[in-house]
């Protein structure tokens, strides 16, 4: 088991090898400021860091981040677990889900502009329009998927509400909302770029419009790294231990 | 005065092909069980001997009847189901204390792990242990909360016989260390002569009851298999109707 491991960490080595050298390569075979070299650009990466002008923006893009990935989980597992509990409920606002489901990003996004201003609030909630019913879709197959006997035991032992939530639900949730926490972190990162692009004066999204228009390529190159490697990051430190702690009982 | 009474006059089920048809379950079924009885339900399987415990565990609170335990209220009800329904995400030792909602003396929770043979495994998850040995938590979670009754159904289903013997063997013990009243379905009317003090006969559906006969067999009879066998034999030539039940 162990000798995969470190197997397969090799080979995430390597690839990660391979495709910063094929870069530097075509970089080095088109010679042009389209597309510029490795080290070219982990000097702007460099440079950025430490004028302090990306850590600024990427805080700024990540409290955003932060703020209404919490808001959509807490609203989408109450929402979600609601309506898989509750047959006429969920009969009710099925159709609510599959309307919002279809709603293109963009549209939100300029929808909440305009009834709420160019404000902090219209962004945020633009983006927990846009995640929420994913969450709920998610949350809502994993309590269907509950096993009815841990309930039936819960039930006939007299379980509180608190506790069969916490004991006995939660934890047959965790799969689903760490699947939801996963393709969420992903989704709303996407998103909030745009919605920064569109009507914000600070963030990722925000700068990269403006590298657009000096056509700064390289600096669109380095956010783009610091951004990837913050998610790995976050999926490193956060996501996999929670995994390994909340998995630990399996066989 | 301290009886339980379970007194169902009628319990169906919507037939889901035939809307208009009701499968009738229970009709008249009615008996009671005196404190810290042994009582053992023995009828032929599909019968709706589960369907039965469900209601007194207040699962299935639709049925034409009623079901009066004394004791405290809402009683506590033990329920050892048919698969253990143990967490798995929680030990085998928080089980135990997750139903004991008012806690429970650690030094109590030692000696029901010793006397089931568990105190090894107390910190192992469910998923690790063999299904003799969940069987044996799930017994222990149910005594564990000092119940008004013990339901269980068929626990020892599905064990290898010697397995079976032991499980059993160990639950008489606990019994006996903390007597509680007990209802205990089984098919298997060796099992329930070696059990009970009372064993109760059950029809087909609708189920009713058919016979009820007190065991007089002594707690030293009941571990050995020669009266067993001999009061099994008396019994099925006194009430032949008893055969086809089984």
């Amino acid at each position: 088991m162990k000798s995969f491991f470190t197997r397969a960490r090799m080979l995430s080595l390597i690839s990660t090898g391979v495709f910063f050298l094929s870069w530097q390569g075509l970089a080095m075979w088109l010679n042009s400021p389209v597309l510029p070299d490795v080290i070219h650009v982990a000097q702007v990466l460099w440079q950025a860091i430490i004028s302090g002008e990306l850590p600024h923006h990427l805080g700024i893009t990540l409290m955003r981040l932060g703020l209404s990935f919490s808001i959509a989980m807490l609203l989408g597992c109450a929402f979600g677990i609601a309506l898989g509990r509750n047959q006429a409920l969920n009969a009710f606002f099925d159709q609510w889900l599959v309307i919002f489901l279809n709603i293109p990003a963009l549209v939100t996004i300029i929808l909440c502009y305009v009834w709420f201003g160019l404000v902090e609030t219209a962004a945020i909630t633009a983006v927990v329009i846009n995640k929420l019913p994913n969450v709920i879709v998610t949350i809502r197959e994993g309590t269907r998927a509950l096993d009815k006997d841990l309930l039936e035991m819960a039930q006939s032992f007299r379980f509180s509400k608190l506790k069969t939530l916490r004991h006995v639900i939660w934890p047959q949730l965790h799969p689903y909302v760490m699947a939801a926490t996963r393709s969420g972190i992903a989704l709303i990162w996407k998103i909030i770029l745009v919605v920064e692009l569109l009507g914000r004066s600070d963030g990722m999204g925000y700068q990269l419009h403006i590298f657009f228009q000096l056509f700064d390529v390289a600096s669109i190159l380095a956010y783009t790294i610091a951004f990837v490697a913050v998610i790995q990051l976050i999926e490193l430190l956060l996501l996999k231990p929670l995994d390994r702690k909340a998995l630990r009982w399996r066989r | 005065m301290n009886d339980f009474l379970i007194q169902i006059h009628n319990k169906t089920y919507p037939d889901k092909q035939h809307p208009e048809r009701a499968h009738q379950a229970i009709y008249n079924l009615e008996f009671n069980v005196a404190q810290h009885e042994f009582v053992c339900l023995v009828g032929p399987s599909g019968c709706g001997k589960t369907t039965l415990l469900n209601i007194i565990a207040g699962l299935d609170t639709q049925f034409d009847g009623q079901i009066v335990l004394p004791g405290t209220k809402p009683a506590k009800i033990g329920y050892v189901f048919q698969n253990p329904r143990l967490l798995p995400w929680h030990t085998v030792r928080e089980n135990i204390e997750l139903a004991c909602h008012e806690g429970i003396d650690a030094r109590i929770l030692d000696d029901l792990l010793e006397t089931m043979q568990l105190t090894r495994v107390q910190q192992s998850y469910p998923e690790h242990l063999s299904l003799g040995m969940s069987r044996r938590v799930a017994i222990i979670r149910a005594f564990a909360i000092n119940p008004d009754i013990l339901l269980m159904d068929e626990p020892f289903v599905s064990l290898d016989a010697p397995t079976a013997r032991q499980v059993r063997q160990l639950l008489m013990q606990l019994w006996r260390q903390r007597p509680h009243t007990v209802l205990f379905v089984t098919h298997d009317l060796r099992e329930a002569i070696a059990l009970a003090d009372r064993i109760i006969f059950l029809s087909n559906p609708p189920m009713h009851v058919v016979r009820d006969i007190p065991i007089p067999l002594s707690a030293k009879q009941r571990l050995q298999e020669s009266p067993i066998e001999q009061f099994r034999q008396t019994l099925l030539s006194q009430y032949p109707d008893i055969a086809r039940l089984l």
